[in-house]
């Protein structure tokens, strides 16, 4: 299957070589060189936070992280695949947990050890700002906590790096949940339909559609489309 | 990796017909065109890609070959090895696999005082959830209504739904929204509240309720911190490998296996609850698969040889916006939300040929037509061939920023090939991307087999035939929530006898009876991408292409 028209190139899977096809991600690099992945493969689309992977290149002091599964393998990369990060996780009941400062310290008062090294940030495989919203959990601005950590995938890259021991993945799950449940208004259109339905109020209505046959559902069908209006809400969020 | 030289012809030709295709839309199919699109070019109505199951529950039934092979294949588990009589585990109820639906009917079960275990082959959490991009599908806004889904999901689904599941799915749904809402997940939301809202495809009313493009990530992360917060037991990296029942054949349990220590593991559990996920991982007609690693069809294959019935099971859903270039992103997911923001589908000399909200199963096969019998894709220099996903659109009829507000994830992914959706399509082509059907159970989601249920994707019969986008990621909470409420209030009653594996024996005779012939052994855990298999994205040309 291989041919002359793969350049192959050299790769070092914790420490031992391997010849790989250029263009491969470190996931099917690793693949290729026979490794049957349990531990450190899981979506496979760069959101799950399974596949953490620290790297050196050859002649660079700088230790860099990725996820194997977005990653392109370079020439002499070593690498090895983080199998399992070790993280403090708080228990707490949401609902009885509003978003205060004093709960976030409460549950983790290593927060207030951040020393602003910015660790963190460079180890995130997301490119997350990781630092700055450990501080915004800190001076307590949790909307921008909510913001920046939005896109973390919990592979727990940061609390390995960190020398103050914080997880601020964690501490920003936490944030985030504090967030949606106690600071964003709650809907009054959400609140009026989950009455409707306990009233029974579309109860015949669906009793007849389940007795409806095609022709009758592809009538209504046809009618909601074309009142449908625009596909896109015209709205922002 | 950005766009190369011979596909750059196409995309001027795409920017150049932009400007007047944003004001233009392609008529719909009606009814009859439908049929006839679907029955000509949907990988689902070829014959050639399908046998005849030999043995079990749906003998005679045909289904996707991948399939089969493994419903034909003898367990992987020795059952003489195995001492049934020394238990590790007892529990009330045990859950199998860890996405949103297994997740959801855990924490719902403890909620109702039952002792819950999680088994999972992989991390906790590790899901097609996870992965979920568009949003939950819920009749939340006043124009919209329980009943208004309800006819969306049966039409989408070929009138093929099992009513009263359908039924159960749209009344639930707005709770759902709720649910999740209480537990702290933070909903696209306008200043007042309101919850933003879009229209996939095949709806009639916006009613899918995301986060940002990364909606299965927040709830997940939200579901596995409350699992933690609950302290409910989970087995990480211990798949189930076969269903343990009782000597009356009720379920009693399942045998696990240790993926770290490869040692065999004995819960005894008064209700086992399945809820695996999918097959794509068998890469069903050699189609690319938009699924997570983990989604090999384990629940499938061992509640079929516990004697559960399978519906629908030869239908597959092939998402339309898998990702065709670049190739370390092949048979990844765009979300349907694109189209939903305005995105059109458009072929290599940048014209439409297609309306961008035809339903998933409509717009696969009309993309597989334009590729091949029309020839009208566009060619990859590594022999893949997609179409055009005009993204650029969704600034021009938003406002300049919108899809950066609401895609950053898909954003970033394509940045890191030098490609920038903002400025340039995407180029798609069908992947696979769920499995229509799944397990027959009744409305409480039991299957044939006494105390085993099944919920979420390895379920059948929610969808009909095939499912609408914003559908999944309402089922498998709304089921999860009812199955766990329903299997939690019935423990008391449950009492169980000897167990035994003498199903899995019989089902190996079976087997030697019909002389099937197979060389693996089932369930599969993992797919194996080793070695030259690794360069499996140049496998899919299979397809026939025409440039």
């Amino acid at each position: 299957m291989l041919n002359d028209i793969i350049k192959m190139i050299p790769i070092y899977v914790m420490g031992r070589k391997y010849e790989v096809p250029r263009g491969l991600t470190i996931q099917k690099a690793l693949e290729f060189s026979g490794y049957m992945l349990k531990r450190g493969c899981g979506c496979r689309g760069g959101v799950c936070g399974a596949c953490v992977t620290v790297y050196r290149k050859k002649g660079d002091y700088k230790i860099n992280v990725g996820l194997a599964c977005q990653t392109v393998v370079e020439p002499d990369m070593d690498l090895v695949q983080l199998p399992y990060t070790s993280a403090n996780k708080a228990l707490y009941t949401i609902k009885n947990t509003p978003l205060t400062d004093s709960n976030i310290i409460r549950l983790y008062p290593e927060l207030l050890k951040c020393m602003g090294c910015n660790a963190c940030t460079k180890s995130c495989p997301m490119d997350l700002e990781v630092m700055s919203y450990v501080s915004a959990a800190i001076r307590g601005d949790f909307a921008k906590v909510v913001e920046l950590s939005m896109e973390c995938i919990m592979c727990g890259m940061c609390a390995a790096r960190c020398p103050a021991e914080l997880s601020p993945f964690n501490i920003a799950l936490l944030i985030r949940r504090m967030y949606g449940k106690h600071v964003i208004p709650p809907a009054p259109h959400l609140k009026q339909r989950l009455t409707e339905i306990a009233e029974d109020k579309f109860k015949d209505e669906i009793e007849k559609l389940k007795a409806s046959d095609k022709p009758e559902l592809e009538t209504r069908y046809r009618e909601l489309q074309a009142t449908r209006g625009a596909a896109v809400a015209e709205m922002t969020a | 990796m950005a766009y190369p030289p011979e596909m750059q012809g196409s995309l001027k030709k795409v920017e150049a017909s932009r400007r007047l295709r944003r004001e233009q839309t392609f008529p719909r199919l009606d009814f009859a065109e439908k049929t006839t699109l679907l029955e000509t070019y949907h990988p689902d109505f070829r014959p050639a890609e399908k046998r005849q199951i030999r043995v079990g529950s749906n003998k005679g039934d045909s289904a996707p070959k991948e399939l089969v092979d493994l419903l034909e294949s003898p367990g992987r588990l020795n059952p003489d090895i195995i001492d049934l009589t020394k238990v590790d585990y007892k529990t009330d109820i045990l859950v199998v696999g860890s996405g949103g639906a297994g997740l959801t009917a855990a924490l719902t079960a403890k909620e109702h005082g039952a002792e819950v275990l999680i088994a999972t082959k992989l991390r906790l959490g590790d899901s097609n959830t996870i992965m979920a991009e568009g949003g939950i599908g819920a009749a939340t806004l006043p124009e919209d209504s329980p009943a208004i889904h309800y006819i969306d999901t049966v039409v989408g689904g070929r009138f093929k739904n099992i009513p009263e599941l359908v039924e159960a799915l749209v009344q639930d749904a707005p709770f759902i929204v709720e649910w999740l809402t209480n537990l702290g997940v933070n909903f696209d939301r306008l200043p007042d509240g309101t919850y933003f809202t879009h229209m996939p495809a095949g709806h009639s009313r916006r009613r899918s309720h995301s986060v940002k493009d990364l909606t299965g990530l927040e709830i997940m992360r939200v579901l596995c911190d409350e699992i933690r917060n609950q302290e409910i037991n989970v087995l990480e990296f211990s798949p189930a490998v076969e269903l343990v029942l009782d000597d009356q054949g009720k379920c009693a349990g399942s045998v696990l296996l240790n993926f770290d220590t490869d040692q065999y593991i004995v819960v005894e559990a008064k209700t086992t609850i399945i809820a695996t996920g999918g097959i794509g991982r068998l890469h069903p007609q050699g189609f690319p698969t938009s699924n997570h690693y983990g989604a090999t069809a384990d629940g499938l294959i061992m509640a079929y040889r516990a004697g559960s019935k399978l519906l629908y099971i030869d239908y597959i859903q092939y998402h339309p916006t898998g990702v065709a270039w670049p190739e370390q992103m092949l048979g990844l997911l765009v979300s349907e939300a694109l189209r939903a923001q305005g995105a059109q589908v458009v072929n290599v000399d940048g014209e439409m040929f297609v309306d961008r909200l035809e339903t998933r199963d409509a717009l696969s096969a009309a993309i597989i037509r334009e590729c091949g019998e029309r020839g009208k894709g566009v060619l990859t220099p590594t022999g893949m061939v997609g179409v055009w996903l005009d993204t650029p659109l969704i600034d021009v009829i938003g406002r300049d920023g919108t899809f950066l507000r609401r895609f950053a994830g898909i954003h970033k992914r394509f940045q890191k090939y030098d490609i920038d959706p903002i400025k340039d399509p995407i180029l798609v082509y069908p992947t696979q991307h769920y499995q229509n059907g799944g397990i027959q159970t009744d409305v409480h989601c039991e299957t044939d087999v006494p105390n085993l249920y099944a919920i979420g994707e390895v379920q059948g019969g929610v969808h009909g035939h095939n499912r609408l986008g914003s559908n999944s990621l309402v089922d498998i909470f709304v089921f999860g929530r009812r199955t766990g409420e329903y299997a939690a209030q019935r423990i008391n009653k449950t009492k169980i006898r000897k167990l035994s594996l003498e199903h899995l024996k019989a089902y190996n005779e079976l087997l030697l009876e019909e002389q099937t012939t197979t060389d693996t052994v089932s369930p599969m855990l993992l797919p194996d991408y080793r070695f030259e298999k690794a360069l499996m994205m140049v496998q899919y040309t299979k397809e026939p292409f025409r440039a």
